[in-house]
């Protein structure tokens, strides 16, 4: 299971200040707090940045790489903050993200094809948002068949078939739960991940609901995330979910974790 | 009389989408008056569904089967009006800004308008600048609700306010903003009349812009 640990991200008020006044000592604190915790990737975000986002951006992985060796997950739909934060990333970046949207798309298309990078491919296209796991299917399938024309290894692509809030539509949750079973069996050697919290959207208790959608999604396949890697309890659902699936030969992973009392405290 | 009201009302209220038919025809059939039906009780028992939102009481599934439930009432009513089209609180045209899909929250915002008996033409996502001033000179709106869910094209919604500007109508039309990456500093730096931060605040905001021009 890919973590990618959602933190940095500026559009949190605390973040927004320590970006703002260039902390970049605190902001590797919380990188390295986050990968102590099982985070592969930081995420990084200075989104409502308007029009300095680039720049800082930037600034943001220098200064997590700058003390810390970790890779980041670039986190923009701007291509122009994405390819100035990719200039100066060390290593394997995760580009966050390319969708069927035809500007970013294009625009996104050959810089991840030349970077190398890992990429989370967006089930989103100009004709809006997909609601069924048909639509999400369809998108999928133009996404991840360009990028292997580029010249992107299958392996190197995370498909976000798009949570959206259940509140809103019944369907919402078993359409997306059926889009990463699909896509799994559809793309033998693709990966799946999303960012699952919009999900409870408009509902009380969300963390409630963000648990068990994790792991029922888990159970259809899906092998990456990006959570907040602190909430020991929803580490502990994946780590229990990853054993069920059969992905944590001889248990290790649940015992070590057991061990390290990540599970006691949860 | 006042307790067929408070019956439809309270069946808004609690979202009884299956019964609130009979019971709006059951009004009607005692006589009730089409317009006192809207007013007294749909539109009444969506004020309080908004407020109760707003407030946290309630939340989003609760709100749109009560939306849902306040249309069915309406279809029933709205054939019986004299002259077929009911007065409305004012003109409202919605839409998320260009570059963005988003529309959950715009749609929630529609619904809940329409309820506080708003004719709300919902122009749907993607629309850019000069698709929304044409729909401004055409529609002539009391207001104009602009989402923006992306930091990216949140500043879209100033280049509309500029073009109003351009075009002479920015005296024609107040102008709503919202959506999750937009908040209030945003809106007064680029010159918008309001902002909402849930579809409660946004009616609240239309109601007293009705208000106001009434």
């Amino acid at each position: 299971m890919l973590i990618v640990g959602e933190l940095i991200n500026a559009s949190r008020k605390a973040v927004r200040e320590l970006i703002e006044t260039k902390n970049a000592e605190a902001l590797v604190a919380l990188a390295r707090e986050q990968q102590a915790h099982g985070a592969d990737y930081i995420d990084v975000n200075a989104g409502v940045f308007v029009g300095r986002e680039p720049e800082l951006l930037t600034w943001l992985v220098a200064s997590v790489q700058g003390s810390l060796e970790a890779p980041c997950c670039i986190d923009s739909p701007d291509p122009k903050a994405i390819a100035a934060a990719l200039a100066v990333h060390k290593g394997t970046a995760l580009i966050n993200s390319i969708s069927l949207e035809k500007e970013r798309y294009d625009a996104l298309l050959p810089l991840v094809a030349e970077s190398r990078s890992n990429v989370v491919a967006l089930c989103m296209s100009d004709e809006g948002m997909p609601e069924t796991a048909d639509q999400r299917l369809g998108i999928a399938d133009r996404l991840v068949n360009g990028l292997v024309k580029s010249g992107v290894p299958l392996g190197n692509i995370y498909v976000d078939p798009l949570v959206q809030p259940v509140a809103t539509n019944n369907a919402f949750g078993v359409e997306f739960l059926q889009a990463i079973e699909r896509i799994t069996q559809a793309f033998p050697g693709v990966h799946t991940m999303c960012g699952l919290s919009n999900i409870s959207f408009g509902l009380p208790e969300r963390r409630f609901i963000n648990q068990t959608f994790m792991v029922m999604a888990i159970a259809r396949g899906l092998d990456g995330a990006i959570v907040n890697p602190l909430d020991q309890r929803m580490m502990a659902c994946i780590t229990t979910a990853e054993t069920l699936m059969g992905r944590d030969a001889y248990c290790m992973g649940y015992l070590k974790a057991f061990r390290a009392g990540k599970l006691a405290a949860a | 009389m006042a307790d067929h009201l408070n019956t439809i009302r309270d069946a808004v209220i609690g979202g009884k989408h299956g019964e609130i038919k009979g019971l709006v025809q059951q009004a009607l059939d005692a006589g009730l008056d089409p317009g006192a039906i809207i007013n007294d009780a749909l539109i009444a028992a969506m004020d309080v569904v908004g407020k109760d939102f707003g407030a946290g009481k309630i939340f989003v599934p609760e709100m749109l089967v009560s939306a849902v439930t306040m249309k069915a009432g309406l279809d029933v009513v709205k054939p019986r009006l004299a002259g077929g089209e009911r007065q409305s609180r004012g003109t409202i045209v919605m839409a998320t800004v260009k570059g963005d899909l988003h529309d959950i929250g715009k749609n929630l915002v529609s619904m809940m308008l329409e309820g506080a008996g708003f004719k709300v033409m919902d122009l749907g996502v993607d629309l850019s600048v000069e698709k929304l001033i044409d729909q401004v000179k055409s529609i002539q709106p009391d207001i104009l609700g602009l989402s923006a869910l992306l930091t990216t094209t949140m500043p879209e919604m100033q280049k509309v306010i500029g073009e109003l500007k351009t075009q002479g109508l920015r005296g024609t039309v107040k102008v709503l903003v919202g959506g999750a990456p937009v908040d209030r500093a945003f809106a007064e730096k680029i010159g918008a009349d309001g902002y909402g931060a849930n579809a409660a605040e946004a009616v609240e905001l239309a109601r007293r812009f009705a208000a106001a021009k009434a």
